[in-house]
Parts: structure tokens; sequence; C-alpha cells
């Protein structure tokens, strides 16, 4: 065997590894997703044994279980795997492209972008159900383009773009602020789903906006997944493999976009989710390959977790968007502290 | 590998409103190593990206085999073109082999798996690079030497006709500088890849290139082999500086020595050295120091 | 002139300001800090005369607009000590940092501030005016240096993207704690809203009385900083060339910066953008010599946030807007129109 057919053999075999490692720790991720699910699903109040859930899923009518599991605890859980994975799949999106971890949608503004959108659609124009993710959607790319064209001087630079987009945040926030204030026929909760993030009250047909996001946005970036992992490399570098650079970043800026306006239509910008599942996913993958799968998962279960511990392992209880939102905020000042220290990216 | 042909005719490139290129005119020889050289901020850069279709130019062409770039699909330019941007940027923690490996995107379309003639290009631009044996080093601990010789194996992995360089000895230290240097040499004589680099030393330039492009004020001065082009007025001319050219005693080619205002050692006999000499009986100063370009 | 003034002058721009004219813009700022709080007084969800104005003034509450104009004479007060407070603050954030963007809100500051209080009021019971001053204060320091420090790290130094970066993020993470502390005990803690959204709505003189002693110190200090401020502005360097002791000026300037907008977030919840707006518009009027920045920014933060409170009472009838929303507002295309036309390579 010629010295080159040696080193083919060891290229072919270290990525065989590397492919190995990235399923399992896929499984291993999915595993996690699937037995948080099946947690939510059968302890709550009340424990369900695994037989009548199982039923209550096959769609038989069952006493007492088909309420706690059917009504309360699988739109629930639903809404937060489906949630939870758009905005992990969105915000790491964002942070590869932008190719730094802090130009995350809910730090520039599109996650407050699209619930003020939200907001006003439901409080000022009374619209409901799936036409208020529409709207969010529209309002979410409006200020994205906002962003990007107010940071646009000869060319787009990350940090006038971040920066922009932290102006904007404070904006959005003030005008929630206001709606909300204007609202006083609310109660706390529906203000707290719109300023942090919540799933209480869900219901199946939520579920639905977000699956049909998920499918379409989710599709349109795996398609580009390969050219993503080669924009990192540098739009220059990007440009001279082949990619369309240009089109590339609009597509999937538009998809990105699209499942963080979805996702905040129906549950509002639950804080943190799409910061931090991309950073995490990378940990754990340590950079084996695309962490766009796993960044899915990494939210969905955060948001899962997250809304089980708001619910049955704090005293008082919090929606969801509390919890991520306590708990991750040590975890972005690591992060900051991390990024800051290194000087790299995503 | 097939042998491609790239023309410029007329190009007017620059950036937002100012044109930095007026109407330039470039037969890029085929197979050869081309360097383009100039003062700062007279458009080499310019040509290099508007050669590589990063911008694109206000008036005139690029031509690839007699087509115009602008109208080709990415992907089939990335097949025939590659280039080493200034500025590459390698994610945290990538390996060698996964940066290299990327070279392969464009011949991978959407669906298509990877197979043994991506790990045969890999493995050939590795070997190549003599970086076998850092395959599985993350990048971001490599020497700047190294750290460059794996992005030319990325562009390697590509199996490009022609490969361009924007600068890649800026920021190098000498030696490897030389060495990226030699091996751009050994590619273009294996694999007869037309090599295209902007360099801001000219010396090395004039050394390592077949063919020297020399640029002022967004046009072309000068080119031609580099005994042709490298003479004291051309230097005058482009650099704005007075110098002497003499003969690289190792290797033979033309080398520019700049006269400034001070530090000029005296004759004999007490005059100052004429700064513009008539014969070739100027003494040569000791090998291998190498002149910088202002 | 000195080749410093003549540097100093130069970094100004081309526009040399006389005292005299700094003076005149000075005497024009006060008369209009005086007609927008007699504005305040008149106006806002219900017209009031200017003869109950006047009588209300006095201490008489016989009719309704009298009545109205003694709950807007704190109101309007608390505004413009406020509003004075967060202007002198951002002055000298912006001068301790040499960062434009530097500002209590975006360096996280006064969510800082709010936590530290709802944690008081939540964990520790703390129930006096005086005590939350105190606690707010503590927790702006500590956010101050918190961000500082992350924003140091690294590359560069504390270059004003990553200081605004950090106090983003900082702002962030803490609003998010802030909720979480206080959303189970929402009744004793006076919602959440007000520690998310500062107001001037509900201004007591108790509640006045209580931070004045904060903000006289923290305004005394932040003044005989300007000194400081000014070396500072040439570099670190520099100033110590000069002989300013670098590290001791810079703290004793932000503890005084610190003082106000702790105090100020305490009474008032957490107000942003004026302590970026007001000194770069002063900055056009006044230069750059501190010793005219301080107290220009000083009145035109209290004229801004009394303004920003009338417009706040005047747009929504008949409820009211705070005054946290209208900054923001306000201030945050300021903050984009700023980041757009610094060069990114200052930033």
């Amino acid at each position: 065997m010629s010295a080159l057919d040696a080193t083919i053999e060891r290229l072919a075999g270290a990525r065989g590894r590397r492919a190995r490692r990235r399923r399992l720790v896929v499984l291993a991720l999915l595993a996690l997703v699937g037995s948080a699910f099946w947690l939510t699903l059968s302890l709550g109040q009340s424990y369900t044994p695994p037989g009548e859930v199982l039923r209550v899923l096959f769609g038989e009518p069952v006493p007492g279980a088909g309420f706690t599991v059917g009504e309360l605890r699988l739109p629930r859980a639903l809404l937060s795997v489906l949630a939870g994975a758009s905005f992990g799949l969105g915000g790491v999106v964002f942070q590869i492209m932008l190719r730094n971890p802090l130009a995350s949608p809910d730090i520039i503004g599109i996650s407050w972008g699209a619930s003020a959108a939200a907001v006003i659609a439901i409080v000022v124009l009374s619209l409901s159900g799936p036409i208020v993710a529409v709207v969010a959607i529209v309002a979410a790319l409006a200020v994205a383009v906002l962003i990007y064209g107010l940071s646009f001087r000869n060319g787009v630079a990350g940090t006038r773009l971040i920066l922009v987009g932290i102006g904007v945040s404070a904006m959005m926030e003030s005008v929630i602020a206001y709606v909300l204030s204007q609202a006083p026929a609310w109660t706390l909760q529906e203000a707290m789903r719109w300023l942090t993030g919540s799933v209480n009250g869900a219901r199946l047909a939520d579920a639905l906006p977000l699956l049909l996001s998920l499918v379409a946005f989710g599709g349109m970036i795996a398609a580009r997944a390969r050219d993503l992992d080669v924009l990192r490399l540098g739009d220059d570098t990007a440009a001279a493999l082949g990619v369309p650079v240009g089109a590339t970043r609009v597509l999937l800026l538009v998809a990105a976009v699209g499942l963080i306006a979805t996702a905040t239509a129906v549950c509002g910008p639950i804080s943190f989710v799409a910061f931090l599942s991309g950073p995490i996913a990378a940990r754990v993958f340590a950079n084996d390959g695309s962490p766009l799968f796993p960044a899915a998962l990494v939210g969905a279960v955060l948001v899962l977790v997250g809304d089980y511990a708001g619910q049955f392992l704090l005293p008082g209880r919090y929606p969801v968007g509390v919890v991520t939102g306590a708990l991750g905020a040590p975890y972005l000042i690591y992060l900051i502290v991390r990024v800051n220290r290194s000087g790299t990216s995503l | 590998m097939t042998r491609h042909s790239l023309t410029v005719t007329g190009l007017c490139a620059g950036y937002g409103d100012t044109d930095v290129l007026s109407g330039l005119d470039l037969v890029v020889p085929t197979g050869e190593v081309t360097a383009i050289v100039g003062a700062n901020a007279c458009g080499k850069s310019t040509l290099l990206r508007a050669m590589s279709r990063l911008i694109a130019p206000r008036r005139g062409e690029v031509l690839l085999d007699g087509k115009a770039i602008h109208h080709m699909p990415s992907r089939d330019l990335a097949r025939v073109m590659g280039l080493l941007p200034q500025a590459p940027i390698a994610p945290e923690g990538i390996t060698v082999a996964d940066l290299v490996s990327r070279g392969r995107h464009p011949h991978q379309g959407l669906f298509s798996r990877w197979t043994r003639r991506d790990d045969e290009a890999v493995a050939a631009a590795l070997t190549a690079t003599r970086t076998t044996d850092l395959a599985e080093r993350p990048v971001d601990e490599l020497s700047g030497g190294q750290r460059q010789r794996v992005w030319i194996a990325m562009a390697l992995a590509q199996e490009t006709g022609i490969l361009l360089l924007d600068e890649p000895t800026t920021f190098l230290d000498i030696a490897h500088q030389i060495e990226v240097l030699d091996l751009l040499t050994d590619l273009n004589e294996t694999r007869g890849t037309t090599v295209v680099m902007v360099l801001h030393d000219l010396n090395l330039a004039a050394r390592y290139a077949d063919h020297l492009v020399a640029m002022a004020g967004g046009r072309l001065h000068v080119r031609g082999r580099p005994d042709e082009v490298l003479t004291e007025g051309n230097v005058r001319a482009v650099f704005g500086l007075e110098s002497r050219v003499v003969t690289d005693p190792v290797s033979a080619r033309p080398m520019m020595l700049p006269i400034g205002r001070r530090r000029i050692a005296e004759a004999a006999d007490g005059r100052s050295v004429d700064p513009q000499p008539t014969g070739s009986g100027a003494p040569a100063t000791s090998p291998g120091w190498v002149g910088t370009a202002p | 002139m000195s080749a410093l003034s003549a540097k100093r002058g130069g970094a100004a721009g081309a526009v040399v300001r006389s005292a005299r004219t700094r003076g005149l813009w000075l005497a024009v700022m006060v008369v209009v800090l005086a007609a927008i709080c007699a504005l305040s007084v008149a106006v806002g969800t219900r017209d009031v005369a200017w003869s109950d104005v006047l009588a209300g003034l006095s201490g008489e509450v016989d009719t309704i607009g009298q009545a109205a104009v003694a709950v807007r004479l704190p109101r309007t007060l608390l505004a413009l000590a406020a509003g004075a407070a967060l202007g002198l603050a951002g002055a000298v954030m912006q001068g301790v940092t040499r960062n434009p963007l530097a500002d209590p809100g975006i360096l996280g500051v006064n969510m800082g501030a709010s936590l530290a209080v709802v944690v008081g009021i939540v964990w520790f019971g703390l129930s006096t005016a005086t005590s939350y001053a105190a606690t707010a204060v503590v927790g702006a320091g500590v956010t101050a240096a918190f961000v500082y420090g992350i924003g140091s790290l690294g590359r560069g130094g504390a270059t004003p993207l990553k200081l605004a970066l950090a106090g983003a993020a900082t702002s962030v993470a803490f609003s998010s704690l802030v909720i979480a502390v206080v959303l189970p005990r929402a009744d004793i803690a006076g919602g959440i809203r007000s520690w998310q959204v500062g107001g001037v709505g509900g201004a007591t003189w108790h509640a006045l009385a209580s931070v004045l002693p904060f903000l006289a110190a923290g305004l005394a200090i932040s003044l005989l900083s300007a000194r400081t401020l000014n070396s500072l502005a040439l570099g670190d360097e520099l100033a110590a060339g000069l002989g300013e002791h670098v590290a001791r000026g810079r703290a004793l300037a932000a503890l005084g910066a610190v003082l106000l907008c702790g105090a100020t977030t305490a009474a008032c919840g957490p107000i942003g953008f004026v302590g970026l707006v007001v000194p770069h518009v002063c900055r056009m009027l006044a230069g750059v010599d501190h010793r005219w920045l301080l107290p220009f920014s000083a009145l035109a933060g209290a004229g801004l946030l009394v303004a920003a409170d009338v417009v706040g009472r005047i747009a929504a009838r008949p409820g009211e807007i705070e005054v946290g929303i209208v900054t923001a507002l306000i201030g945050a295309p300021f903050f984009i129109w700023i980041v757009r036309r610094h060069r990114v390579r200052e930033l």
C-alpha cells in the first residue's frame, strides 16, 4: 500500500469514527428528548401508568387519564418539543451565520419583534389562531430587514449588526410593555407569556402551525446545511468554494426568522433557548460536524425540562420562560466570559 | 489537469462609488506562476478579487476560457478556480483534515455522499503540502506557516486548474514565506496549476514568478518576465523609489536594492556612490538579504 | 494656549466654544427646564387651569385641579431629580469607559440595581425607602464592576462592542432573575412591571426625600470628577503621564455614577437611554470639557425626563405611558444612529 493509500485509509477511518460518535450523540439526545417527553406525560400532579398513557396516545377513551394526559399534558409536551426545536434551530443558524454566539435572535431583537407583533395582533387587532403566527412571521422578517438595513454601511459588519439589534430589542420590549399596560383585562400569566414565554394553557391545535413551520423552514435549512457549514470559513472562502453567499444567507435567515417567529407567536419568546441551544450543542458535539440537528434537540430538552421544573420541581409555579431565563442567565454570563477570553466564535 | 485560460478585458471595478481599477487588460499565462506587485492601494487586491468574482466589475469582463465568469454558476466556477483570500476564518477546534475536506464542497451536490474519490483528493492535497502528519490536529494550534499550508491544501483539494492567492505571505516570518512560495512552485511544476498571487515583497516576487505584473494607480504599468519588469525605471515609476537592480546570486533572478537618503555606503575616494550606475560593476550585498517594497 | 488645551480644543472639533457661548446655552437650558416643569404640573390626564396651578403650588387642595397639582408636584420633582441623575451618570460612564455607547441601562447597571432591590425586599424583608436606595446602589456597583470585568476580557480590552454586549447580556440575565424572584411575591414587590420598566408615577415626597442624600452624594462626587474625566479622555497612559491617579480617579468617578443610577432605580425602577442620549447632545453644545459637560448633562437629563413624562401623560389619555417606555422609544433610535455614525473600527 502506497503512502497515499495509507493516508486515504487513515482519513476514511477517522471520518468513520467521527460519524459513529456523532450518531451516538444524536441518539443519546433523542433518547433524552424521548424520556423527558414520557416523564412529562406520565408524572405530574398524579402518576399515570405507561399502559394508560399509551392507550390515550392511540386515541382510546380512558377515564381520568384521558383528560390529564390527553388534554393537559400532551399538548404542553408537544408544544414544548416543537417550540424548543424551533428556537434551537433558528438560534443556531443565526449564530453560525453571523459568526458570533451573541448574535442570537433573542438578543438582537427578532424574538421581541415577533412577540410585539403577536401582542398587538391579539390585543389591538383581536386576532387569534394561526393568523397570529403569520403576522408574527411578517413582523419578524420586517424587523430582520430593518436591522440589516440599519447596519448596512458599505457592507454589514457583524459588530454593528449586533449593536443595532440591541437597540431594536429595547424598542420592541417597550412596545410590548406599553401594549400590555393598555390591556388591563389580562392576567399576570398572559403578560408573562409575552415577556418571557410560557406553554401554559397549551392546546393541541396550537401545535399544528409549529409543526408546519418546523417542517417547511427546517427543511429549507436542512437543504442548505452543507453550504452553511462552508459559510463558517468566511464569506470570501465560501464564495471561492462555490457557495452563492448572498442568496444562501438570505434563504437561511428567512427560514430561521420564520422558525423563531412562529414559535414566539404560539408560546412567546421563551428566554434564552435560542441563545443557549447552539453553544450547548457545540460543546456536546465537540465540533464533530454540523450542530443543527443537535441544537434543535437541545432546545426541545431545555423547554421540556424547564417547563416540568417550573411546574413541579420548584417552590411555586413558574412559566417555562422564567425557568429558562433564570437558569440560563449564569450560563449566558459564562459564555460571554468564554467568548471574550478566547476571542473566537461559534 | 485541463488547461484553462484567464483573461481580463477593460476592467473597471472598485468599492462603493469609487473605481479602483480603470480599464485594465491582462492575459494570465496558463500554467505559469504570475505575481502581481505594486504599492499600497494600487489595486492589486481589487484586481484579484475581481478575477475571483468576489466583486462585480462596473465595466469590462473577466473571461475564463472565453466565457464571462459572472454568468457562470458558482459551483462550476469553483471547480475551475480556487482562491485563498486574505483573512480566512478557521472555526474553533476544526481539525486539519476536516478543513481540507471543505475543499471538496464544489464537487458535492445536494445529495451526493462522500466517496473515495473525495478522500483521494484530500489525501493528495495533504501529501503535496506535507501536512499529512498534522491531519488530526486542530488548526488553531498550528504555526502561521503550517496554517497557511493547510489553507493551500484546502484549495488544492478543490482540484482546480487555477489558484489565486491574496497576499499569502503577509504576516508570515521569512522562513514560512519561503516555505509557502516553494510549495506553490512545486504545485505549479507537478500539477501544472496556473498560480496568480498578490505579493508585497518585490524581491520574492521576482524570484518565484515566471510572469510579473506591476500595477500603479489602478492601471497596469508593466508586465513581463521578472528581468524585463524589475528595472530601476519601473521601480521608480511604480513605487516612487530610487533603487539599484542587481542579480540575486542565490536564484540568478533580478533583485532590487532600495536607495533612500541614509545608510548609503561611500566609495573609497569619499564620494557617495552614484545612485544611477551605468554598468554592472556594482558589488552585490550579502546573499539572502531580502529587500522590501515601501 | 498650551499644547494640551489645544489638543482638547482640536478634539472637540472646529468650533471653539467660549465661556460666553456656553453660559448662554446654560441659561437657555435653565429657562427651557423651568418651562417644561411648569407644563408638567399643568398638563396631564386632566388639564388644569393656571389659577389652580398657582393655588396648588401654595398647598391648597380645594379643587380637583389643585389636588391634581399636589400629586404632580412630587412627580415632576422626582422626574427632575432622576433625569438629572441619569444624564449625569451617563456622561460620567461615557467618560470613564471612553465608550460612546455607555449608559446605565445598556450596561445593565440599572437592572442590577433592580435585582438587588427585589432580592432585598422579597428575601430579606427590606421595607424602608432608604434601605431600597442603599441596596440599589450596592447592586449597581457590583453590576458595573461585573460588566466591566467581563467586557475587558480578551483582546482589545473593554471595546465599546464588548462592553455593550456584556451589558446587554447581563441586563437580559438579571431581568429574568428579577422576574424569577418577584413572581411568587408580586404583591409585596409592587408588581413585576415596576422593576422592569421605570416610571415616576406614584411618586411621593417621602420617596423623594429618601433618595435625595444618595443623589446629592453622587452629584457631588461626579461633578468633582470632571477634571479626572478630562484627563482620562486622553487615554490611560497619557493621563498617568500627566500625574493623574488613573485607577483611583476612575473608581471614584464610577462611584459617583453608581450612586446616581442606583438611587434613581430604587426610586423609579430602571429607566434607560437618558444617560446615552443626553451626553451626546450636550457634547454638541458644550464641547468635551467635562467641567461644562457634566452640568449640562444634568440639566438636559432633567429636561428630557420631565418632557418624556409629560409626553407619556398626554399621548395616552386617559391612561399614561411610563417614562421608561418613552425614553426607550426615543433613545433606541438614537442609539442606532450613534452606532451607524461611528466607523466599525472605532467600535
